[in-house]
């Protein structure tokens, strides 16, 4: 079945392209350009250029007008062939496993460039800079900045910085000089080429390119600190990949002789400028753009395309002013997302989402399949082997020694050094790009008279990392993560424990905090939710964003409220035995507010505690689950299967590392949603009945002093937490009484110390349970101190769930 | 903090943490403040691990015992001597079992009961499982591990199920290091 599908779209791909080349065919001496036929009637043979129509014999029917429609129609069926590509390479998943996407894009490349080739019709498809730089590298990079973890990215940007400028500088350097030198040493024969142009072919050979970063990385699963530096790396080298271009391209054309202190001076500022200027351009239509979305309430269908034209023109922007336009259009996503996340209606945000992957998956394909086809091309092509063997080993060998090297200064800063592995990883997984041949096809022929073999060598380069390295990168990091558990089956204790584990680890993360607090980040974070978040979010965005998590708990609160009420009403034990009434329908109320919060659900928020659910919920959802390569068991005992069976089904799974896997092809749908919200709901659950049980004592205690003795100890409250929020409700007596005094437990253990906690800290809860029925918006402090309060510890002898 | 074994570097940071959990700035941590942190309510043991802070009767921690706890979690050394005369440092193989001992021994009787075990693989498990289906497993694991055949799990019939995990992988977080 699966044959059949895949020789049927070959046979498809192989269609579209002789059709093309047949009506290619048809043009005999047509002018290259398509004008259109002028008029109705038109005649199949193209004598366009005069503009008039030739004599006819008779009305004609139906015409075959290629060249009215020759350009658009070439566009589209270049993306379709495109397309089908990429349908044809995922048609066989194990195959992709191995080989990556990008590789096996280029393969097919290759052969349409044969077909193409054989067809006599070269030199008509290659990857233009111009397309290349306005038509399809913007997506991809808009891409990568709309959907970049920004909590991750900002907080190891130093470390991202250093690789992306110094490591950059460093393999321009490197290269540059070492293929100058082995030239002077005559290791490359005779070529009309000098130390500047070696030079700038170091710098744009240099750059580590994303897409070729992302493409073999989605299929590798690395750990997410050494994916973010990676990524970043190959996002931010941009900056100074440009101004070397830019510099060194002035320099040649200057010639050597010009070149002194001034304008090496000038070319180092030129660097800040370009980054720095890039940066602000892309900040600043972040700005617009979320300006823009604050306004659009009435008009929410057009939202999806402000962002992509708005997105496009910073790119181009920074294009203009001759600054850094993949800086420009990754800040401009970085800064934007939060914002519009959370202004723009829900299918806005889904739309926005998805066009723009598939924006950006289009564009990623086309330009493999290009890279693949610019190959087969004789006129190109130059062999010069000492060039070309220099090149490969030297951006090889110098990409190691400089990670290697900066990771050795970094980790003397670093608090999580980064290991030998991880250096290895990102060192192997230095990829050249498209970007590069980009920058190599659009040197000036005139000065550069080597300008073919750059270009060759540039190819074979990029065919070589994405190829050769993309392919063995998977086998290499497994290989090296070579300390494996044995591969027998677990015990039931040792898969309950490994799971145990793991919870147990996220949760001692949460607590330490691994991100630190440091000043500048909460000065951050407290300026932007002054200022930033007033100025470009919707007031009913913002309210939403601030108040998920202390909806839940009011409306915990508010069933607990009621629940008492009904007690003291009652003023019976009877009742309060009875669960079932007061029982909260978390179901109902939490998936409403819920459903509210979606688009929020992929706004990231820097900082620390006090970040809204929504954001806890896009960290909490575990996108992948390493440990799925349990052994299928053989059957013992049937109930031995059944209880590992069961085990494997429905146990929780925990958060894991890669929770912030970015791929080009997956919309990170929350698939484990559900597991997380019954987490929630049922922590949430357990808390709520601890407070009840508090309640519970306290409320007979109080009210009905007949009914009940509870024999345990009256505790005595943290007095800070009690005089604090006394201060502000109005039901102050009420308050009072319920903050001292007896506080029964449920009967149990007095060595349990969890019921003593609960009530400990039952104070609090008492007066915010009064004041949820004041309007909430009016205190935010108060409402944030509910999620303390209602946090009760679960109380593990549970009376009567 | 000698015993702990973190650099200063660590113990600022680790205080930093404290002061910033610390809301009301009384230099004790009480659960509540743990209760703030968001996503310890999406784990389902989150609220277990919040009462290891707390020793047995007191209602607060301090930053000596709050890292003393957090100490457990740090890699093994693995160049220490092993030198009997000196106590068993705290992020041992044994002291951090003994860590993970406690989350499911609640009652502090040296012995994980029926019971216990039950109540933790419930947190653990998916709502849509069955008590029946609960208790089974339940069984059987203690039918796995239990060798003294006394129903419950004692703290070295533990310790054996659990010998051929990498417990300093598992129990370990990096940056504590």
């Amino acid at each position: 079945m699966a044959c059949r599908t895949c020789l049927w779209l070959l046979g498809t791909a192989f269609f579209t392209c002789t059709v093309r080349l047949v009506v290619e065919g048809t043009e005999v001496g047509a002018p290259q350009g398509s004008h259109p036929e002028p008029g109705v009637v038109g005649s199949n043979h193209s004598q366009a250029g005069g503009g008039h129509g030739s004599s006819i014999s008779g009305i004609q029917i139906v015409t075959f007008k290629w060249h009215h429609v020759e350009a658009p129609y070439l566009i589209a069926l270049w993306i379709l062939v495109a397309g089908v590509s990429k349908m044809v390479v995922e048609l066989n998943h194990s195959l992709t496993s191995v080989i990556p996407e990008s590789a096996l894009l280029i393969l097919i490349g290759w052969i349409l460039g044969g077909i193409i080739y054989g067809a006599g019709k070269m030199q008509t498809f290659t990857l233009t800079p111009t397309v290349f730089f306005f038509y399809l590298l913007p997506q991809v990079i808009l891409d990568a900045g709309y959907f970049m973890p920004n909590k991750l990215f900002f907080s190891n940007m130093g470390a991202i910085l250093v690789y992306a400028v110094i490591g950059t500088c460093w393999n321009a350097a490197t290269v540059g000089l070492g293929l100058w030198g082995c030239w002077l040493g005559g290791a490359m024969g005779d070529i009309d080429i000098g130390l500047l142009q070696f030079l700038l072919f170091g710098s744009l050979i240099a750059a580590v390119d994303p897409v070729a970063v992302i493409a073999v990385f989605e299929e590798v699963h690395v750990n997410e600190v050494l994916f973010i530096m990676v990524f970043g790396e190959s996002l931010l080298n941009d900056g100074v990949t440009v101004v070397l271009f830019n510099v060194f391209d002035a320099f040649v054309s200057l010639g050597g002789a010009e070149i002194d202190a001034v304008e090496i001076i000038k070319g180092i500022i030129s660097f800040f400028v370009v980054a720095f200027g890039g940066s602000l351009v892309g900040i600043i239509f972040a700005l617009l753009i979320s300006l823009l979305t604050r306004c659009t309430k009435n008009i929410q269908i057009i939202e999806p395309g402000f962002i992509f034209i708005l997105g496009y023109l910073s790119y181009l922007t920074a294009e203009m002013l001759s600054l850094s336009a993949i800086l420009s259009i990754v800040f401009c996503g970085i800064c934007c997302q939060k914002y519009i996340n959370a202004n723009m209606d829900e299918c806005s945000v889904t739309t926005v989402r998805y066009v723009m992957k598939v924006f950006a998956n289009g564009s990623e394909t086309i330009i493999f399949v290009f890279l693949g086809i610019s190959a087969i091309d004789p006129a190109i092509w130059v062999w010069n082997t000492g060039f070309i063997l220099l090149t490969l080993l030297f951006i090889f060998v110098f990409r190691f020694i400089g990670v290697f090297l900066l990771t050795w200064i970094l980790n003397k800063y670093r608090l999580v050094p980064l290991e030998f592995i991880d250096q290895v990883v990102m060192s192997y997984g230095g990829l050249r790009g498209a970007v590069a041949y980009g920058l190599v096809a659009m040197l000036d022929e005139n000065k550069f008279k080597e300008k073919n073999l750059m270009v060759s060598t540039t190819l074979i380069v990029v065919y070589f990392t994405v190829m050769l390295q993309g392919i063995t990168m998977k086998p290499l990091v497994t290989w090296l993560k070579v300390k494996r558990a044995a591969v027998t089956e677990l015990t039931l204790a040792e898969k309950i424990q490994n799971r145990t584990f793991d919870h147990m680890l996220v949760a001692i993360e949460d607590i330490s905090g691994q991100i630190g607090h440091n000043y500048m980040r909460d000065k951050w974070h407290n300026f932007e939710e002054r200022w930033l978040c007033w100025l470009l979010m919707k007031p009913s965005a913002r309210k939403s964003r601030d108040y998920i998590f202390n909806i839940f708990h009011q409306l915990n609160l508010k069933d607990a409220m009621s629940y008492v009420k009904e007690g003291e009403r009652r003023g019976s034990l009877a009742f309060v035995r009875n669960e079932t009434k007061a029982d909260v329908d978390f179901n109902k109320k939490f998936r409403a507010s819920f459903s509210e919060i979606m688009p929020d659900i992929m706004a990231d928020n820097m900082g620390p505690d006090h970040v809204p659910l929504s954001s806890i919920l896009q960290d909490i959802v575990p996108s992948v689950c390493l440990d799925m390569h349990e052994q299928d068991l053989e059957m013992r005992e049937s109930e031995d299967f059944n209880a590992h069976h069961l085990l494997q089904q429905h146990l929780y799974r925990g958060r894991k590392q890669h929770r912030h896997r970015y791929s080009r092809s997956h919309l990170e749908t929350n698939k484990d949603e559900n597991e997380v919200q019954e987490i929630f709901q049922r922590t949430m659950r357990s808390r709520l009945e601890s407070f009840k049980s508090a309640k519970m004592g306290v409320a007979p205690a109080k009210k009905i002093q007949t009914k009940h003795q509870k024999k345990d100890k009256p505790q005595k409250m943290p007095n800070g937490n009690s005089t604090d929020k006394s201060k502000n409700h109005p039901y102050g007596d009420k308050d009072l009484e319920f903050s001292e005094g007896d506080c029964g437990s449920g009967g149990e253990a007095a060595g349990d110390l969890f019921p003593m906690r609960a009530y400990g800290v039952e104070a609090g809860i008492v007066n915010p349970a009064f004041m949820a029925e004041m309007d909430p918006m009016d205190n935010m402090q108060q409402m944030q101190q509910i999620p303390h309060v209602a946090l009760l510890p679960q109380t593990l002898n549970s009376f009567d769930p | 903090m000698q015993e702990t074994g973190f650099t200063p570097a660590h113990i600022v940071r680790l205080y930093d943490r404290f002061e910033a959990l610390d809301k009301e700035k009384t230099g004790l941590l009480r659960p509540q403040d743990f209760g703030a942190i968001n996503g310890l309510a999406m784990n389902p043991i989150g609220d277990r691990i919040i009462g290891a802070f707390f020793s047995p009767g007191q209602e607060t921690v301090d930053f000596h015992s709050f890292v003393r706890i957090l100490a457990h979690f740090r890699p093994e050394d693995k160049k220490r001597p092993k030198d009997p005369s000196m106590p068993e440092p705290v992020n041992s193989r044994t002291s951090k079992i003994k860590f993970a001992f406690q989350l499911y021994d609640q009652d502090k009787d040296g012995k994980i009961s029926r019971a216990e075990l039950l109540q933790v693989l419930r947190s653990m498990l998916e709502m849509q499982v069955t008590e029946e289906q609960l208790e089974s497993i339940a069984d059987r694991t203690i039918q796995e591990a239990d060798l003294d055949k006394d129903d419950a799990i004692s703290f070295e019939e533990f310790r054996k199920s659990l010998e051929k995990v990498n417990i300093d992988h598992k129990m370990s977080i990096r940056f504590l290091r």
